[in-house]
């Protein structure tokens, strides 16, 4: 037998931009074996439900994660509206998809900087992120905020962008979407990116479905499962897709995540065409009372809201499962086999997002 | 600006923080804000590094972590506290698992609050960061070479 080594990963290490700590077992320079350790960013943040009243909860749900923060604050705000009954205005429901999707869009360029970077491709990476900054722009424009948008609440959203200003952002982002396309076909075409990635981390169909793995994952794997066909918010008027790729490895969870934008880009536009006038928040009354389940899907994957009321304004459970946390295990499950070198990309190959899935 | 004599190097740990703050230092190293203009940059390796760019607030978890961080960093060093969480421990400050913010640990030399922080915040406080670790080298030299009372912290 050969000698066994074990390698600490983490909390700190240069490529991974948030702590966590895997004990990776080696013999040679083959990992056999991956134990995660988790827990260094934990908050405690859920049981702030029982300090803070209803309706100030959704700032702190912004704040769970600080990239996907607006579908955040949107889950909470669904689940309580479902408890309450409370009928969100069409409008307002228009502008939650426009927002999603803008920050699917904008998570997903960072990512895919995040892996040009890991593939040691810098002019890639700041490319990405400079398209970045043009979405970045329009929601900042739109929502106030950069990252944390705090629009979203309890009743429908804070602000309304007027018809003319949501059809000059089109135009504009027409113009981000081609120049997306020239880095994208980079991605697509470029020789080093197929080689770093192309059969590394494979996770086959049947493991990501045992597995339960979620988002661009599942759907690199050939799961074609998307929560936004649930018809969530106005999901259900739009047309698109789930996008899938069938290798299940770095590379086919990259193209998803590559076709994926365009895909938002292009719901986007039929949100802003179908847009009806009217108004865009309720005054809501009352407390929630009962118990919801609400879930999304995030720019990682399906995330699960437990929301529950007892008719005070305090909420008695707040409960979130985040897609990265659902990837865990088919991460370790990757990893397993691995060379050493390739750890640090299939690790950012799911989109590990810590803060959300400790919260 | 005079009081650059060298390039320092930016170390960045992430606390406990939601990624926003993460996400805008992140951000400033890219071209479109460049902070390498000022001549850091960021580097994976604590020893090696000046200046520490901490976000999010301290927990039980990560306390040690950060203390080692500080530790291994060569004098004189600056801290930067980055966003409000670091600065304060905002409103997780209530949360069970949050001592609080960084300087419950660790001296820090540059507060930014802010949620999340802007960029051009962060430039800012690069910019009167490095000003601070000027004074601190020059204190130094004229101490002899002795290191300052407050390398390393008690654990
Ligand atoms: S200050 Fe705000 S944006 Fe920054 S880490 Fe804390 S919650 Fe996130």
């Amino acid at each position: 037998m050969q000698n066994r080594t074990v390698i600490p990963f983490g909390p700190q290490h240069p490529v991974l931009p948030e702590p966590i700590h895997f004990d990776l077992v080696l013999e040679d320079e083959t990992v056999v074996e991956a134990i995660p350790s988790i827990g260094f960013i934990h908050r405690g943040l859920e049981l702030l439900c029982r300090k803070k009243p209803y309706q100030d909860m959704v700032y702190i749900a912004e704040r769970i994660c600080g990239i996907c923060s607006f579908i955040h604050g949107l889950g909470y705000s669904q689940g309580v509206e479902k408890i309450m009954e409370i009928p969100i205005p069409e409008r307002a429901l228009y502008l939650r998809v426009f927002w999603s999707e803008l920050s699917r869009i904008h998570s997903h360029l960072l990512w895919l900087g995040l892996t040009a970077d890991a593939a040691g491709f810098e002019s890639l990476f700041n490319h990405c992120w400079r398209v970045r900054e043009y979405i970045l722009d329009v929601i900042e424009e739109t929502a106030g905020g950069r990252v944390i948008f705090g629009v979203c609440k309890v009743g429908g959203v804070r602000r309304d962008v007027d018809n003319d200003t949501l059809k000059r952002i089109l135009a504009r982002l027409e113009e981000i979407e081609a120049d997306y396309n020239t880095i994208a076909d980079v991605f697509k075409k470029d020789y080093t990116m197929r080689h770093r990635f192309s059969g590394v981390g494979v996770l086959s169909k049947e493991d990501a479905y045992k597995l339960g793995a979620v988002g661009p994952t599942a759907r690199g794997s050939d799961v074609a499962q998307d929560l936004r066909k649930l018809g969530y918010a106005v999901y259900d008027e739009l047309d698109f897709e789930p996008v899938t790729e069938s290798d299940g490895d770095c590379y086919a969870r990259c193209l998803v995540r590559i076709r994926e934008v365009n895909e938002s880009f292009q719901l986007i536009r039929q949100a802003v065409e179908k847009i009806p006038g009217g108004a865009v928040d309720l005054k809501v009354k009352g407390f929630p009372e009962g118990e919801f389940f609400s879930r999304l899907e995030q720019p990682r994957g399906e995330v699960v809201y437990y929301v529950k009321g007892n008719g005070t304004k305090f909420l008695d459970r707040f409960r979130v499962r985040t897609p990265t946390f659902a990837n865990i295990p088919a991460l370790v499950q990757m990893l397993g086999g691995c060379d050493l070198a390739d750890v640090p990309v299939i690790i950012l190959s799911i989109d590990p997002c810590i803060s959300c899935m400790e919260r | 600006m005079a009081f650059i004599e060298k390039s320092p190097w930016i170390f960045h740990f992430d606390g406990s923080s939601c990624n926003g703050c993460d996400i805008e230092v992140l951000a400033c190293l890219t071209p479109m804000y460049d902070v390498e203009r000022f001549g850091v940059i960021n580097t994976g390796n604590p020893k090696h590094s000046d200046i520490f760019l901490i976000t999010g607030s301290i927990n039980n978890q990560n306390k040690p972590v950060v203390e080692a961080i500080y530790n291994q960093m060569g004098d004189p060093k600056v801290v930067i506290a980055i966003g409000t969480c670091a600065t304060s421990g905002h409103f997780f400050a209530e949360c069970y698992n949050i001592l609080g913010g960084v300087d419950t640990t660790i001296p820090v030399d540059v507060y930014i609050p802010g949620c999340a922080v802007r960029p051009e915040a962060i430039i800012d406080s690069v910019v009167q960061a490095m000003a601070i670790l000027g004074e601190k080298r020059k204190k130094r030299k004229t101490n002899g070479g002795a290191l300052p009372a407050e390398a390393g912290i008690k654990t």
